[in-house]
């Protein structure tokens, strides 16, 4: 059952509101720790233009609810910590303006396909594993460090730098996890994120280490359960497109990409 | 690859239809992609059994071609003829993207983000391969029902 | 259960949707050269299975549409649960699956182009 909250607690009922506007935001609160009861709780928040979903979290745990668990560090779309189910589709919360959802009402809820930890904060150890194991690092033999002059560079051109850097955006927020229709039925899929990532490195021209995370992803959960949805890319924050990265790591398993 | 738990959307997330209007035209690419596929071999499993009374003689080949000789066997037919032009029309344009053509091509990202995978040239394909599943379809039905 | 890389299987798995769309249009095709119904009067369809090379293309469109089916009954089983002992019990399901399809498609052609009928 919905519980309505008061605009403002009579307890902290100092701050000083200038909008007129408000909105209706949706908590889905559970504590798996505790017990299996999942509800949506709804608190009545005032908003201006530039006002965004973790604003108005950070505004119901402070004058209304302390006790709703979210997960958020930077705030500017950098650290991917506050991932989460916007009106029904994986977001930032520090990235989603409440203007832009032309929505009065705003409905949370924690990503799907990740163990929820608390309210709005999800356990994404599955995910952190899966992009370690297709070595997120340029892989060679020989090192930066040269024993007769020191440190030395590996030099790249700007149009190698190109063909990874828009890969090297990912902030692991895991939205694409969230997204991807494979991820929502297959616990061993090793999922866009890592997939995008392990394009990244291969693509990157100081790396040798291309056989090696082919191996890894070659496998019955590996790259050829991706069927190309899109809904990865779709909500990807930073412009990685994992979905196109995807496409061209598979080049290179079907002999077209060297 | 290790084994791993966790929290999983289970069938919703392949069956729920607002996961395409959240994700677009592509995601009920995708999921007429799997149903057609499946349909389809179904189809073909029948198809073999149906064709195997050739070997009982004439009597037995007319009788199990009557099942298919009626209004609903007709429009089963039609339905098979979509989904094998749906199945085939996508199977193409997944098997040029997942060769890396159509999808665009890496570069530095720019604010709004748009991905350059999901494009119109794609989602052109996929009207167009909805629209031809209809079209045969109905050719289908024409040369069934004349 | 391993057998073949899974890029292996892939390539095999657009392989033969490549070879099926070709072998079937072909096949609606012989459906169409005359009127349908007609087309599919008995005495036709044994002249049909009578012709080596019609055959010969039933008989390939079979196997290759018995393989890109049932690998894709493997894929989308693959990802509705996983397990060693589950995964083993799909693949080894799907191919006994095809193999039968073939084998009992292929007695039909065989017979039937023999005059066994």
């Amino acid at each position: 059952m919905a519980t309505i909250h008061p605009k403002l607690s009579d307890e902290l009922s100092q701050t000083v509101v200038s909008s007129t506007k408000s909105v209706k935001i949706k908590i889905k609160r559970s504590n798996p720790n505790v017990n299996s009861e999942q509800k949506f709780d709804d608190f009545v928040v005032p908003i201006e233009k530039w006002t965004t979903v973790l604003d108005v979290l950070l505004d119901v745990k402070s004058h209304l609810d302390h006790s709703v668990g979210v997960r958020y560090s930077c705030r500017q779309a950098s650290c991917g910590s506050c991932g989460m189910k916007i009106n029904g589709k994986p977001g930032l919360a520090c990235f989603t303006k409440i203007s832009e959802l032309d929505s009065d009402t705003v409905t949370v809820e924690p990503m799907d396909n990740y163990p929820v930890v608390r309210d709005l904060a999800v356990n994404m150890d599955r995910m952190i594993n899966n992009h370690k194991k297709v070595m997120p690092y340029v892989i060679r033999e020989d090192s930066e460090i040269d024993a007769e002059s020191g440190i030395r560079e590996f030099l790249q051109s700007p149009e190698n730098v190109d063909k990874y850097i828009q890969f090297s955006s990912c902030i692991k927020c895991g939205l694409c996890n969230s997204a991807c229709p494979t991820m929502a039925m297959d616990k061993s899929f090793v999922g866009p994120q890592a997939l995008a990532q392990a394009y990244r490195y291969i693509a990157d021209d100081r790396d040798k280490g291309k056989n090696k995370r082919l191996k890894i992803i070659d496998e019955s959960h590996g790259i050829w359960r991706c069927h190309f949805a899109g809904s990865c890319s779709q909500v990807c924050p930073k412009g990685v497109d994992p979905a196109m990265g995807i496409q061209l790591l598979r080049g290179y398993l079907l002999g077209i990409r060297d | 690859m290790e084994r791993e738990t966790g929290a999983r959307e289970g069938l919703k997330g392949w069956l729920h239809p607002g996961k395409i209007g959240k994700f677009g035209i592509e995601r009920l690419a995708w999921l007429l992609m799997r149903l057609t596929g499946l349909g389809l071999l179904a189809y073909f499993i029948g198809h073999i059994y149906e064709t195997s009374h050739i070997l009982d003689g004439k009597a037995v080949w007319d009788k199990s071609l009557e099942m298919t000789q009626t209004t609903e066997g007709h429009l089963f037919l039609a339905l098979v003829i979509g989904m094998c032009v749906f199945h085939t029309g996508n199977g193409i344009r997944l098997m040029i993207a997942q060769m890396g053509y159509g999808i665009g091509k890496a570069e530095r990202p720019d604010y709004p983000y748009k991905p350059q995978s999901i494009n119109m040239k794609g989602k052109a394909c996929i009207y167009a391969t909805l629209g031809m599943a209809a079209l045969a379809m109905w050719y289908g039905m024409a040369v069934m029902f004349a | 259960m391993m057998v073949l890389r899974e890029s292996i299987i892939m390539k095999i798995h657009y392989g033969t949707a490549i070879g099926a769309l070709f072998l079937t249009v072909i096949h609606i095709m012989m459906r169409l050269t005359q009127d349908f119904h007609e087309s599919l009067a008995y005495e036709n369809v044994i002249a049909n299975y009578e012709s080596v090379g019609y055959a010969l293309l039933l008989e390939l469109l079979l196997i290759l549409i018995s393989v890109h089916g049932f690998n894709g009954l493997r894929v989308i089983l693959f990802e509705m649960n996983q397990g060693p002992t589950y995964e083993k019990v799909v693949t080894v399901g799907c191919l006994a699956g095809m193999a039968a399809l073939i084998g009992y498609g292929s007695r039909t052609i065989i017979m039937t182009s023999m005059g066994m009928t």
